[in-house]
């Protein structure tokens, strides 16, 4: 049988696993596809390749096929999300300098703590924090304004918001361009070797259960080939699930080193798989729980309220209708083609596709196909619970 | 060939090129300008962007399309609370051609001030032509520098051999060739297994 031929691109991250794993150990070619991984440098780049068509799929961070779809930015286009590849996984570092003047007054680094961290924060800013984020439509976007424009304290001019690629985020530390910056792994760690960052937050200390990166590709693509869509959303699943299971990890790490698709050392690698993460030059590492999510509490559903929660974020931040908006991410988000590709495999599926986010302080069992699904903790950080008939206040 | 009515449009346009590389810069600006547009400003990073687009105010900005810093234009053009803002020129899609044609030849552009598609299109089309002219001579040079540091580790490695087992070069290279066969691998990566396992034991 010949293998169909599928390009997908992606960023050199370490959340890019999904698709390493589906490709170097076959997962890929099990479900008939020739899967070839194509590095991009930029969030832009991969976009207008996906959009234009020289990609099939692309590693996306979750709010692009939703700003994208909504005609937010350069390259507006129809873009899907199929499945999510990975929940979690990104750092939120300040400046040494910062640092030093947060324990000042009088703060001391727990890393699970948004509430005094901001305070402190914003007590020690004697100008505009300027904030380093990888994209304009990111989850770490999202997730700083959302924790930030809660404190207090907080008045828009307070913060300036600075697009800065991931592996220029240590460097912009360094020269003193950026005050706090949150980013995906390997980054975080690489801030701190290089430039004497401190790490101050895990991103699922704002969201215990962010989506970070879904498996994007053009809605009128996946219109004329559902059954490649359905082939690719397996062979993800099944390297998902390989990923998740704690005794694969120094293997992955071996893999992703050595297939020259991240261009990394395994030191660099290991912390965000092993969740052993070093806050500060010097400091033992500390054991983060559930710092990345590849496949447990359905890690991989395509959730319409997640759908819904970032239009309905990216609504209030550009001035968008927010039903309108709303109605077009839902739309974006395939719970029923990745249905219809995991039922094959008999796997586990939540019986509702959209749920309320927040609302689990602990892991539950919830309603599902085989009656063996365990979701969240999924709460936010000042306990606010999103369903989506409640929008979103607006914006101070 | 082009009428002189062309030629007067283009002399309002004024042209930011981001480029890090001083000597393609040039090129491009040389490119440029020969085709009529004289005001064509170059900045190595989009860092002072913000700055020069106050100060310049630039009809369209040429950037490599690999160029990581397109992301933080990007987010200039999100955000930005200027007037002349840069928009992405891929928002106009009309010319389905154009836009693949520069897709193709590692080029992105962004157009500041709602341009016609018909004004951008002669300076696109001059860039385009300079950046394929430019990637093609990339990829030649890389693959020569490459050939050469490959021959170097074939050279080393050749040398090794020669020496602990007595071979004269001839044999040496027939040797790794052959293993490189039996082992489905390339003399290159032989070569180079051989060079780390000598300095290892060094």
């Amino acid at each position: 049988m010949t293998k169909r031929h599928v390009e997908c691109g992606y960023l050199p991250l370490v959340d890019s696993a999904p698709l390493i794993i589906a490709k170097e150990l076959q997962f890929a070619a099990e479900e008939g596809l020739d899967l070839s991984l194509v590095r991009q440098p930029s969030w832009s780049a991969l976009r207008d390749m996906l959009a234009l068509g020289h990609l099939d799929f692309a590693h996306m961070l979750s709010p692009m096929p939703v700003a994208m779809s909504l005609g937010l930015g350069g390259m507006p286009a129809q873009i899907d999300a199929l499945m999510v590849l990975s929940v979690n996984g990104t750092v939120i570092g300040v400046s040494a300098d910062l640092n030093a003047k947060m324990q000042a007054t009088g703060w001391r680094n727990t890393f699970d703590n948004p509430r005094k961290t901001a305070t402190a924060l914003f007590a020690s800013r004697s100008k505009p924090l300027r904030v380093g984020v990888p994209f304009p439509f990111s989850m770490h976007r999202l997730l700083l304004d959302y924790w930030l424009t809660r404190d207090p304290g907080f008045q828009s001019d307070h913060v300036e918001i600075i697009t800065v690629p991931p592996p220029q985020m240590a460097a912009a530390v360094q020269a003193g361009t950026l005050d706090i910056f949150c980013v995906g792994e390997p980054w975080g760690s690489v801030a701190v070797q290089q430039s004497e960052a401190v790490l101050i937050l895990p991103g699922n200390a704002i969201w215990q259960f962010a989506p970070e990166k879904v498996l994007g590709a053009r809605h009128d693509w996946v219109d004329e080939n559902p059954d490649i869509c359905r082939a690719m959303i397996r062979a993800v699943y099944k390297a998902t699930t390989w990923l998740e299971q704690p005794q694969n990890a120094p293997l992955a790490i071996e893999i992703l080193t050595r297939s020259q698709h991240l261009g990394l050392p395994d030191h660099a690698i290991d912390p965000a798989l092993t969740g052993d993460m070093t806050l500060k030059l010097g400091d033992a590492p500390k054991q983060i729980e559930r710092f990345v999510r590849f496949h447990g509490g359905a890690a991989n559903f395509p959730w319409r309220s997640q759908a819904s929660w970032i239009a309905q974020y990216l609504a209030s931040l550009h001035n968008l209708d927010p039903k309108d908006a709303d109605t077009v991410a839902r739309r974006c988000f395939r719970s029923d083609l990745y249905r219809s590709a995991i039922a094959a495999l008999g796997a586990d599926l939540p019986g509702a596709s959209e749920k309320v986010e927040g609302a689990l302080a602990q892991p539950t069992a919830v309603a599902s196909t085989r009656g063996e699904m365990i979701l969240g903790p999924d709460t936010f950080f000042d306990g606010a619970v999103f369903d989506n008939h409640r929008l979103f206040p607006p914006k101070k | 060939m082009f009428a002189a009515a062309v030629m007067t449009v283009h002399k309002n346009l004024k042209i930011l090129v981001v480029e890090p590389d001083q000597s393609k810069a040039k090129d491009i600006i040389d490119a440029l300008v020969e085709s009529g547009w004289s005001e064509v400003i170059v900045i190595a990073t989009v860092t002072q962007l913000d700055r020069t687009l106050q100060q310049q105010n630039p009809d369209i900005i040429l950037i490599d399309l690999a160029n990581p810093d397109r992301d933080t234009l990007e987010h200039i053009s999100v955000v930005s609370q200027a007037k002349e803002r840069p928009v992405a020129m891929f928002v106009d899609r009309t010319d389905e051609a154009m836009t693949q044609a520069a897709i193709a030849a590692g080029l992105s552009a962004y157009v500041v001030n709602g341009l016609q598609m018909d004004r951008i299109k002669p300076v696109l089309e001059t860039a385009i032509a300079r950046f394929r002219l430019l990637s093609k001579m990339q990829s030649e040079l890389d693959a020569a520098k490459l050939a050469l540091s490959d021959r170097k580790t074939i050279d080393r490695a050749k040398g090794l051999l020669m020496r602990a087992r007595g071979l004269s070069e001839d044999e040496a290279y027939k040797l790794m060739r052959k293993t490189a066969m039996d082992q489905g691998r390339k003399v290159i990566d032989v070569a180079t297994s051989l060079v780390t396992a000598a300095d290892l034991l060094q």
